[in-house]
């Protein structure tokens, strides 16, 4: 049986979730299809940093976009998703470091961006005191923060739902095709037709864009994360470092989470990813070195969530250059989290309206033909 | 015995050193394969031979003949050539068959052909009003105080719950000379006829002459009320007194120290952590890990023995050790299996220890109100989520345990699920209409148990880790 629906959105990621939530907002009654249950992979099981801090300039104005919608973020979805704003802070453990931390924040400026904001060793000890004395500063966001990542995306699932959209998880989309002008795609024995597609599968999104002629340069990653046992409090602010691989943020429970970006291997079949401890045991030693305090704590849990990271690091948000009807929302590249609830918002105005006034340009997946290559 | 390994790799890694541990070593050994066996515990007897090597329980009746059988196969294991660590902390395994140590506050890495798990079981959690108050235990950890330090209750005692356990830790504490009050037996009356088709199976089988003994030697000297269908302990700040309904009867017993016990589940932490497959065992109202007549399970080079494969006791534990290991020599040197006993007999030995188990089974099959807890009763000790939380999670979205974490951090504090797992998922398939099998469970993760973030950071590098790093 064929059902139709304003919009089929394949991923019930945090991006998916949101673009949900943002048509049902504009009046529309999307499909939502995932083949899990929402927040499963990434955007359930990522640090939770929401961070316009140390991104790539191409999508700063979607991050900054995304913040606005954080800061309001109950008021959307009557949940307050755990988001604290205690600032981020980016660590310089030499002078080496520093000079480039000066270097991007003029950068930035010379823009029009002002989130960034430079501090010297004085200030980086207010902010963080725990941390090792021979760091000379750094640079602050200070209006970013951490959200629960899994409790923000069911969120944005309940709340589409609660506003007509309709939610199916638990199996997968299949045979994506555009028949008679309407995209159809089969869950299970029905199927679901409708003008608009949009592709929010994570790291499943590279096979249907390359199933539909739009092929793009994107890996399966599964970014690892380990957390601790309660230790008393002694930090607010999310931080990472320069040079290093490391983030690292204390809930208010006490527990520290510790991230960074080394990578488990992944299992996407599987659902699976297999941890790389000698890795993580990289990670331990750089929090040894730089958080003395943490020392004894002990690890409680590691884990990976699976996601997709492109060859240029940023994220495919756009029409299709191929197929009207279709969108693109994925490859967000272990930074996605932040940018799902702005992204959401954009990828709405541009099925709705044709047009968004965020500036997205640089994330098209035009950038990816190969006469652009 | 609490060096590093001596390998990188081996053949063979055991980890467990109970019944089916300990069989699986040996066996393995006795093959000539390259043997290491794991175990957390300062000797060798897992749990039901705990302290075997070391007790200073020597009265040999005191703690039974099924006790004692134990050194015997130890010291097989112990003139065989099998490495053998104790004090030694598995807290990774995963489907390349790499393993996670932790031994003497340092972390070590081994790898494996073949892995035997034998982790045995944990207690079903018996989560009732006023469990989590000092002076409620576990009978298990009251039986371990028993066998490794001679410790037995001397205040007001109460022991409730149901199964054989039960019966023998009784025992075992009223021979050496301990205090108990009262036994609060909550076997469902309804089992008895549930369980009548199994009686003959039972009555012919080892549990039931030494199984009658035993109740008998205990009813002897202590008051058993039978039929309790309502348990709760309370106290301020600690346990003073027990209340139970049983019948029309209510009563409030004055008490010091309350022992639970209703029955032992496998103890699946690693094994799913690794990723074998689970399933719900409907009549023993748990989850035991999918597995072919030899103990394989759904990841290649893994099998699990003893009550880890499904909970039938330590005969039946020794047994299964012996398949799981003849299972590995058979893959890895085909030519010295001929010395071991065939697998025919194995399994032959196999149905004649677990005989009568169904009759077990479904006789101790545990109540609901003591599996699915309602109200204010603590069901996730860790982050004390009550009953009542998990329920209301329900209602706003939470659809498994894994969604439950990000609600209520249930199964993410240091027992890592252990106490709280079964009650969570059936709380949760009740609450939502579903199976057990539907709900699912916590997706499990290393370290399996909790080590210190400078034992990680002191693991040792190599070559390979940095070229793991640039590629990262």
């Amino acid at each position: 049986m064929t059902k139709l629906a304003d919009a089929i959105i394949v991923g019930g990621g945090i991006h998916g979730c949101s673009t949900a939530l943002h048509l049902t907002l504009a009046g529309m009654k999307p499909v939502l299809i995932e083949k899990d249950y929402a927040g499963r992979h990434a955007s359930g099981v990522n640090a939770g940093g929401v961070r316009q801090l140390a991104r790539h300039v191409a999508e700063i104005p979607l991050s900054i976009r995304s913040m606005g919608i954080w800061e309001r973020i109950n008021e959307l979805l009557d949940d307050d998703c755990s988001f604290e704003s205690h600032g981020q802070v980016l660590v310089a453990e030499n002078e080496t470091e520093l000079a480039a931390c000066r270097a991007r924040v003029a950068e930035l400026n010379a823009l029009g961006f002002t989130h960034e904001e430079l501090i010297d060793g004085t200030e980086l000890r207010r902010l963080v005191p725990a941390v090792a004395d021979t760091c000379p500063g750094g640079v602050v966001s200070r209006r970013d923060g951490a959200a629960n990542p899994a409790q923000t995306t069911t969120a944005f699932r309940r709340k589409a739902e609660q506003l007509g959209a309709t939610v199916r998880e638990g199996v997968a989309a299949s045979n994506v095709r555009r028949e008679d002008g309407l995209w159809r795609v089969d869950v299970g024995s029905e199927t679901y037709a409708a003008p608009v597609l949009v592709n929010a599968a994570g790291a499943w999104a590279g096979r249907i864009a390359a199933a539909l002629g739009e092929p793009v340069p994107v890996e399966t990653v599964a970014p690892m994360l380990m957390i601790t046992s309660r230790v008393p409090h002694f930090i607010d602010p999310v931080v990472i470092l320069r040079g290093r691989k490391l983030s690292f943020k204390q809930f208010k429970n006490g527990t520290v989470l510790i991230g960074g970006g080394h990578l488990a291997t992944p299992d996407q079949d599987r659902n699976e990813t297999v941890l790389d401890w000698p890795s993580l045991a990289i990670s331990a030693r750089t929090v040894f070195e730089l958080f003395p305090v943490m020392r004894d704590a002990t690890i409680m849990r590691a884990w990976a969530g699976i996601e997709a990271k492109t060859k240029d690091d940023l994220p495919v948000l756009g029409p299709s250059a191929h197929h009207a009807g279709l969108y693109h929302q994925f490859g967000f590249s272990l930074h996605g989290f932040q940018l799902g609830p702005g992204a959401g918002a954009v990828m709405a105005e541009l099925i709705v309206n044709g047009g968004t006034q965020t500036r997205i340009g640089d994330l098209s997946i035009d950038r990816f033909r190969p006469s652009n290559s | 015995m609490n060096a590093a390994p001596q390998r990188d790799a081996y053949d063979v890694v055991v980890i467990g050193a109970g019944p089916a541990g300990l069989a699986a070593t040996a066996t393995a050994s006795a093959a000539g394969l390259s043997t290491l066996l794991l175990d957390e515990n300062p000797g060798p007897g897992g749990q039901v031979w705990r302290a075997i090597a070391s007790t200073p329980v020597t009265a040999r009746d005191q703690l039974g003949a099924d006790y004692w059988a134990g050194a015997e196969l130890v010291g097989e294991v112990r003139s065989s050539k099998a490495e053998i660590i104790h004090r030694a902390t598995v807290w990774s395994l995963d489907r390349h068959l790499e393993i996670g140590i932790s031994i003497g506050g340092a972390s070590a890495f081994v790898k494996a052909r073949r892995v035997i798990l034998a982790t045995g079981a944990l207690e079903r959690p018996f989560p009732i009003p006023g469990w989590t108050l000092p002076g409620v235990m576990t009978a298990g950890a009251a039986q371990t105080m028993l066998k490794s330090s001679a410790l037995v209750p001397d205040s007001r005692t109460v022991i409730s719950g149901q199964g054989p356990l039960l019966w023998l830790l009784a025992a075992q504490i009223l021979r050496l000379g301990g205090r108990i009050d009262r036994i609060l037996d909550t076997t469902e009356r309804k089992n008895y006829l549930a369980a009548l088709p199994h009686a003959f199976a039972f009555v012919t089988s080892a549990y039931f002459t030494k199984g009658l003994a035993m109740m008998r030697e205990v009813k002897a000297k202590v008051e058993v009320t039978t039929g309790v269908t309502e348990l709760a302990a309370a106290g301020e700040g600690r346990l003073a007194s027990v209340s139970y309904v049983a019948g029309n009867h209510r009563e409030t017993i004055p008490a010091d120290l309350l022992l639970l016990h209703q029955g032992v589940v496998p103890n699946v932490n690693l094994a799913m952590a690794a990723g074998v497959e689970h399933r719900w065992d409907n009549l023993q109202l748990c989850w035991s890990p999918a597995l072919d007549g030899n103990g394989g399970t759904s990841v290649e080079g893994i099998a699990i023995a003893g009550d880890g494969a499904g909970i039938s006791g330590a005969n039946a534990a020794v047994v299964r050790g012996r398949i799981a290991a003849r299972g590995a020599v058979e893959a890895l040197a085909p030519a010295a299996a001929a010395k071991l006993s065939p697998m025919a007999a194995l399994h032959a030995d196999l149905a004649k220890a677990e005989r009568g188990r169904a009759f077990l089974d479904t006789l101790f099959r545990p109540a609901r109100q003591f599996r699915i807890p309602a109200g204010d009763t603590i069901v996730c000790r860790c982050e004390e989520v009550t009953a009542r939380d998990i329920v209301d999670a329900v209602a706003i979205g939470a659809t498994g345990p894994n969604q439950l974490k990000a609600y209520r951090r249930t199964g993410m504090g240091p027992c890592q699920g252990r106490l709280c797992g079964l009650t969570v998922t059936e709380l949760m398939a009740e609450a939502r209409g579903k199976t057990p099998q539907e709900i699912g469970y916590y997706r499990l993760r290393a370290p399996v148990k909790p080590i210190t973030l400078a034992e990680l950071a002191a693991m040792p590098k190599t070559d390979d880790d940095v070229k793991a790093v640039v590629r990262g």
